[in-house]
């Protein structure tokens, strides 16, 4: 099968042989990360932009590192160092981006749809790196693909997303990806932080967290956003810890070999306790050195239509 | 297909990979360093078979290895497919090794300017030798080798196809036009 997109840009429009694809070409590049030269001379000659409009760590290492892996050459961008402040529009910054001659963006932006914008009135592919709350396609994958390296499958798994997902990029991505392939899905959260329609995304809902937990093979936590504290959407958030933290005891009602996964930055103590976050089933750094390996079959994959 | 030509068969296919295996083993008296390694596809399917035709003569498990090129490629932005990226699997270091490297045809010796690439880029190995089955004319960069099952000389436009039983279910190497829009 021949990857025929030149952006990508959500999970959702995806469809599920893309994904294996995806996820099958990052398994011969998890295989590069282990050699004592962890490069390869794929992309020698391309060049892929990071635009990030929005603080990131994780994220933009993590495609900076894979470009580099590739044998691309990267230049970043961040918001706060550039012209955007002089008032330049997205679209003309991206613009003159291009004009010198790179021939991929990676765009993290706080608005909904930015990625898609500049996919149709760009030549060059994009790559949304998170889109405000709307999705992080890359982050979708990785987690598909540790399920995948830890499970050997996805199909029939029960998965529980517990958190803020009115507000989660990475639960809509993980959502549209794990329903796709296959998993059982449930999402579980105080009922202001559950957006309306989300059973029709294919998801089962529960404001319960024993319930969301119990026979669960894989769980993944969000990071509760504090800074939303201020909208109101917690009482408290020695509450939220209450009910929705993943202690030992709640973790009991599980699969015993369950797996704990976590976008990251992890708020230790909050969304999860230490100990459970440092245990032998988290496995929050596989999902970081896998992140590498999936973003550059990405990278590959659009780059060498 | 009238422009079809059969080569050699099962048989002969067979007592070549024997032969050759018989001249591995003259030239090397110590198989302790040796370990062999196969270029994704079917070259690694012969590389196996080479490991275990020495282990029946000689009663010594070579180690074996397979080799993808496709990340080392140098006309990745110019072929009009996708090549599909398939596992390297060298579960073994390559640092002061004999390696022998086995592929199915040399042809334009590109593909094995790219294993020279992805396996220098494992490590340092001793020495690196190439035995391939059909070594035909067209060479594009200066590389030959080592072993050759057997040299055959075909006009420009065909192509020599290997088929091996594990991935073609047939047993064969054919010579055959090549379409006019595969050039």
């Amino acid at each position: 099968m021949r990857f025929e997109r030149k952006d990508l840009l959500d999970l959702r429009t995806i469809s599920s042989e893309e994904i294996e694809l995806i996820l099958d070409t990052a398994t011969s590049f998890r295989e590069v990360l282990e050699r004592p030269i962890k490069k390869v001379p794929t992309l020698r000659g391309k060049t892929i932009a990071n635009l990030f409009f929005e603080p990131s760590t994780r994220t933009r290492l993590s495609f900076e590192l894979s470009a580099k892996r590739l044998n691309a050459d990267v230049i970043n961008f961040s918001s706060s160092t550039s012209s955007v402040l002089k008032g330049e529009s997205l679209l003309d910054t991206a613009k003159n981006i291009i004009a010198m001659k790179v021939d991929a963006l990676v765009i993290r932006h706080s608005s909904p749809g930015v990625a898609h914008f500049l996919a149709k009135k760009l030549p060059v592919s994009i790559i949304n790196a998170g889109d405000g709350a709307h999705e992080h396609p890359t982050q979708g994958l990785l987690d598909l693909y540790t399920i995948r390296e830890k499970r050997g499958r996805i199909k029939g798994l029960n998965v529980t997303i517990v958190g803020d997902i009115a507000h989660s990029r990475v639960a809509r991505s993980d959502i549209w990806g794990l329903v796709k392939m296959g998993a059982n899905v449930k999402v579980c959260g105080p009922p202001t932080l559950i957006p309306k329609d989300v059973d029709k995304m294919g998801v089962k809902l529960t404001y319960f967290i024993e319930d969301a937990l119990s026979g669960c093979d894989v769980v993944i936590m969000l990071r509760i956003q504090k800074e939303r504290q201020k909208e109101a959407f917690l009482p408290s958030l020695q509450e939220y810890r209450e009910f929705f933290s993943l202690s030992e005891e709640k973790l009991k009602l599980a699969k015993p070999d369950v797996l704990i996964m976590h976008p990251g930055p992890v708020n230790r103590g909050m969304e999860l306790p230490a100990e459970v976050a440092d245990s032998t089933r988290s496995v929050i750094l596989d999902q970081v050195t896998n992140g590498l390996a999936v973003r550059m079959a990405v990278l590959y994959l659009l780059l060498t239509r | 297909m009238g422009n079809f030509m059969k080569i050699m068969n099962e048989g002969e296919i067979e007592r070549i990979l024997r032969s050759l295996c018989q001249r591995i083993l003259r030239k090397k008296e110590n198989l302790d360093n040796l370990v062999i390694v196969g270029i994704q596809r079917r070259g690694a399917i012969l590389a196996r078979r080479i490991s275990g035709l020495i282990e029946d003569l000689k009663g010594q498990k070579i180690p074996v290895g397979s080799l993808d090129i496709n990340l080392y490629r140098d006309d990745l932005s110019r072929i009009s497919y996708q090549p599909v990226i398939r596992d390297t699997d060298i579960p073994f270091p390559v640092d002061d090794k004999y390696i022998l490297l086995v592929d199915d045809v040399l042809y334009t010796g590109r593909t094995v300017r790219a294993a020279l690439d992805a396996l220098l880029d494992l490590g340092r190995p001793r020495k690196i030798e190439l035995l391939v089955l059909v070594d035909r004319n067209c060479r594009e960069l200066p590389i030959q080798a080592d072993y050759v099952g057997k040299k055959i000389v075909v006009s420009p436009e065909k192509l020599v196809e290997v088929r091996l039983r594990e991935l073609d279910k047939k047993e064969e190497v054919v010579i055959f036009q090549r379409e006019k829009d595969e050039i």
